[in-house]
């Protein structure tokens, strides 16, 4: 099943090219049939994990090149299988935003889909070299979709972003390299480096190098300029999987390979980066209440809410990693829609400056409740899923640490502030005459909307339907950390 | 008369250049750019002889030749390369070119002179050979005749290769004065036993490695390439990128294993050194290149600087290494300049802001080329991404970070300046200008050549296990394990 969700796109990616240039339905519809038929892979991978038993599920191993130990080998555990459920989620929706694309369409989602085979690739791969295969398959197509469909200094955000993200994987290439030898280069498999146990000294000097290496991608500080930038060049679709998605690379890459194969050397650099954390939530937060472009807000918001998984993370705690890997899901649903109807205003205004709207509640009634629901997840509105991910994570942290703790609790309370004057100014007060006669979200975009605020109320509600997957991974994990 | 079976592909090929030589006087000029499908129907008739020798070890003519899974891995590089330069040609010397028998001629040549190089287990059998590809380049970069850049090229590099022909011999004869032989196996054994054996072999190594530095185009005897590159007329180019480096390297890997390998202990930094300073270089220098030619030549010289990393540390790992990432290298970099040869048949165009739009022409040809750079950067799915992952891996698994680290370094730098073509092709949108609207039409032969070369790339970058192999083998078979 996997391995048709990886293939399955990746040949989608690629069949674009065959089509005819002028045919821009044939491209449409196969973007559209592929994405479909990856939401259901995924919704099933999801649904038929079996959390009682945990573990990787859903095998697949194909000999690569034996010489060197590496094989093609997927499986999902509690933390990846909710990560594909998102994959899944996210292009599906974005396939459907971005229904407008009328230049190059086949391009588009040619390189839309070969990006999205390599994030499922990551987060499906059990073999760390395919793990790092697919990274970087995922991280170049972007540079196209941001310079040739994008927007504000495309150019220079495209190369930015490229660059920024290819550092990080010097990082991780070195890492992987360094724990391979220092098993004596017998096995790249996940399940066989962990059970390696490596020396102490290694993993405190290997540990930072993951935790940086892919920290990048997941928007740490001082790292994270990248993402604002890139966020906003991009367009709406790419905007979604890279804010929804593929942050969520770095993240996990973060567990994976850092916590999950080097718990001491986690264990050791713990007071450092939940510190580095706790800055990125309010270096974020207060960036966002800085900016007056909708999707700068967004940007640096995503840079907060990442910060909140970090933290998570770096609590090693079980409740605080339930939260954090929860918080990647449920930010990676909301960051979609937020980008999502901006890119819906956007489509519509060709501005995105704050300033320049207000009473869109009146004549956009479906944009705005769509909009104002993803806000409200964002500061933690219980009955959503951001409060029972954000709740876990203070949780977690203040068991380690109660002063980070609180510091992280401020965090929310900066993101009300400038969530809530955003709804205001934009969708309340007084309508500005020039857009008296803007349409509201198209069927498609609404479609969209809703599918992804489903998710985020199910995942609110009800949060121990996910929550307990991420545990049959998270506790096992924990429970094997030294005291 | 044993022996001469096991020279067959040389004599085919010697054969048909021969052949092509002599029809040059009795063919009308028109057709004689269409030479280049027989020459290129004796490299396939030599390959399949090549390849009918994988896995026999023998020695030829008293030791001087062997042949054995290395030589057999280089020849087929040499022929697939030197096929894929003759496919490539017949519609560039059509137009720009004067006497192409020659030109043909002097190609296969060339293949022989390098395919013999990898089976020359003796310093001067090796010498001469490197000789006749080099002579081959030479009159092939200034081949051109009407085209003063290409003049230059050609004199400078005869210049340039000369001083470093002689740097070599010198080198040769110092070690031969050292352990008074000129066979590898008889050089390893005296290095043995008289540890070291004084000043003279450590200057002729010195000189041995600028002589072969210059072959392969490693910083600081680089400075031939990029003139020469740009002046030789396209193919040439495209052959001297992959056919002259990989002739050297295969010189230098069965010379450094087989004969100086007790030693390279001491030569390990400074190799290293040579090999940052080679990549490096290459790197920040292709970044303010205007002219495609000259952007390929110096990432050429980068690339040199990867396989360069495995030398210092030669062990079975790294010189399979090294041989993979040159095999990789060869197919990627030959596919990249067939399309600028295609590009450069249809508009004349060269420079790399004239590729601008290009996606929009033709978007297979352009596909091409992207996936070509990519592959030269390290990108996964294709070939360069696994090349270059063995090669460091073998590397860093003998503890030298450093090295690994900069090699990594160096090719994510390498990233922007292959981006920045394909963002002329891909974003940057064309100028209004009819001219440059027009659908740019593909022969169906170089189509089916490009198909080809993309298929090999993608093949070793997606499922690598048999090329990996026969690496392997054939780096076991000189480290004679």
């Amino acid at each position: 099943m996997l391995v048709a969700l990886v293939g399955l796109n990746l040949v989608a990616g690629f069949s674009m090219f065959a089509l005819p240039e002028r045919n821009r339905g044939a491209a449409r519809f196969l973007a559209l049939a592929a994405a479909s038929v990856s939401l259901v892979l995924s919704v099933l991978v999801f649904a038929l994990y079996d959390r009682s038993v945990g573990g990787f599920q859903f095998e697949n191993q194909f000999t690569w090149l034996p010489s060197l130990g590496i094989s093609f080998h997927v499986g999902v555990d509690g933390i990846s299988a909710p990560m594909v459920l998102l994959t899944g989620v996210v292009i599906f929706t974005g396939v459907l935003v971005s229904w407008n694309i009328d230049r190059r369409t086949r391009e588009y989602f040619a390189l839309l889909f070969i990006l999205v085979s390599g994030v499922f690739g990551v987060f499906a791969a059990m073999d760390l070299f395919f793990l790092f295969f697919f990274y970087e398959v995922a991280v170049l197509p972007m540079y196209l979709l941001i310079a040739i469909w994008g927007s504000t200094r495309r150019g220079y955000a495209a190369m930015k972003l490229v660059m920024y993200l290819l550092a990080g994987s010097i990082l991780i290439w070195v890492g992987l390299l360094a724990l391979y030898h220092a098993m004596g280069a017998s096995s790249f498999d996940f399940v066989d480096m962990q059970q390696a146990g490596f020396d102490p000294v290694l993993a405190r000097v290997v540990f930072p190098i993951f935790f940086v290496g892919f920290g990048v991608l997941a928007g740490l500080w001082p790292f994270h300029t990248w993402s604002p930038d890139g966020h906003v060049a991009a367009p709406t679709a790419v905007s979604m999987l890279h804010a929804g998605v593929l942050m969520k690379l770095g993240a996990y890459g973060i567990i994976r390979m850092g916590v999950q194969l080097l718990p001491s050397g986690a264990q050791d650099w713990l007071w450092f980066f939940l510190i580095i954390a706790v800055i990125n939530v309010l270096y974020g937060a207060f960036s966002a209440m800085a900016q007056r472009d909708l999707k700068f807000v967004i940007g640096y918001s995503s840079v907060s809410h990442m910060g909140y998984v970090l933290m998570g993370i770096g609590s090693l705690t079980v409740i605080g990693l339930d939260g954090a890997v929860l918080q990647m899901f449920s930010h990676g649903i909301m960051t979609a829609l937020l980008f999502a109807m901006v890119g819906v205003i956007y489509d519509r205004a060709h501005t995105r400056e704050i300033s320049e709207f207000g009473g869109l509640a009146r004549v956009m009634p479906r944009f705005s409740i769509l909009f104002i629901i993803a806000g409200l997840t964002s500061l933690g509105l219980p009955g959503l899923s951001g409060f029972a991910a954000e709740f876990l994570v203070f949780v977690g942290t203040f068991q380690t640490s109660p002063w980070l703790g609180v510091l992280g609790v401020v965090g929310v309370a900066v993101t009300a502030v400038y969530i809530l004057r955003l709804i205001a100014r934009v969708f309340f007060g007084p309508l500005n005459e020039r857009w008296r006669d803007i349409s509201d979200a198209s069927r498609l975009e609404t479609i969209a909307g809703v599918c992804l605020v489903g998710f985020l109320v199910l995942f609110g509600i009800y949060p121990p339907l996910m929550v307990g997957q991420i545990d049959s991974a998270v506790t096992p994990l924990i429970a094997s950390l030294s005291p | 008369m044993d022996d001469l079976y096991y020279i067959l592909p040389e004599i085919v090929l010697v054969v048909t250049a021969v052949g092509i030589l002599a029809a040059d006087f009795v063919l009308p000029e028109d057709s004689k750019p269409n030479l280049a499908w027989p020459a290129a129907l004796g490299t396939v008739v030599a390959l399949g002889l090549v390849i009918s020798f994988w896995g026999t070890e023998r020695s030829l003519y008293n030791g001087t030749l062997r042949i054995d899974d290395y030589a057999v891995f280089f020849k087929v590089m040499f022929l697939v390369i030197g096929f894929f330069v003759l496919i490539g040609s017949p519609a560039f010397a059509r137009r720009n070119l004067r006497h192409t028998a020659e030109f043909y001629g002097l190609i296969l040549f060339a293949v022989v002179g390098a395919m013999a190089v990898s089976s020359a287990r003796e310093l001067l059998t090796a010498y001469i050979s490197l000789e006749l590809v080099s002579f081959g380049f030479y009159a092939l970069s200034a081949h051109a005749k009407d085209e003063r850049r290409s003049n230059e090229a050609g004199a400078k590099y005869i210049i340039l290769g000369a001083f470093s022909s002689a740097l070599l011999l010198y080198g040769i004869s110092l070690v031969f004065g050292a352990a008074g032989t000129t066979f590898y196996v008889d050089i390893s054994a005296q290095a043995e036993t008289a540890a070291g054996l004084g000043p003279g072999l450590l200057m002729g190594i010195a000189l041995l490695v600028a002589g072969l530095g210059f072959k392969v185009a490693a910083v600081p005897f680089h400075m031939w390439t990029p003139d020469v590159y740009e002046g030789a007329p396209l193919p040439v180019t495209a052959f001297l990128s992959v056919g002259s480096k990989a002739a050297g390297f295969a010189f230098l890997i069965r010379l450094f294993v087989e004969g100086l390998q007790p030693v390279m202990a001491d030569w390990r930094d400074a190799l290293g050194i040579l090999a940052i300073l080679t990549m490096t270089l290459g790197n920040l220098v292709a970044m303010q290149q205007r002219n495609i030619k000259r952007l390929l030549a110096y990432s050429s010289i980068a690339q040199a600087g990867y396989v360069l990393v495995g030398v210092p540390v030669l062990t079975m790992g790294t010189a399979a290494g090294m041989m993979l990432h040159l095999a990789g290298y060869a197919v990627t970099n030959l596919g990249a300049f067939l399309v600028v040869i295609f590009y450069n048949n249809a508009t004349g165009r060269e420079k790399i802001s004239e590729f601008r739009g290009m996606s929009r022409r033709s978007l297979p040809l352009a596909l091409m080329l992207a996936i070509c750079l990519f592959s030269l950067a390290g990108m996964p799915l294709f070939a360069g991404f696994v090349t270059k992952f063995y090669l460091f891996s073998a590397v860093a698994a003998h503890g030298l970070w450093w090295l690994v680290a900069f090699a990594i370094g160096n090719s994510i730098v390498s990233v922007y300046y292959y981006l920045v073509v394909v963002r002329e092709m891909f974003v940057t949108p064309s100028d209004d200008d009819e001219e440059d609207r027009k659908p740019l039409r593909i022969p169906v032969h170089s189509a089916a050549a490009l198909t080809a070369l993309a298929g090999l790339v993608l093949w070793i970058g997606l499922y690598p296990d048999a090329i990996v192999r026969a690496a392997e083998n054939g780096s076991r078979a000189i480290f004679g394990g």
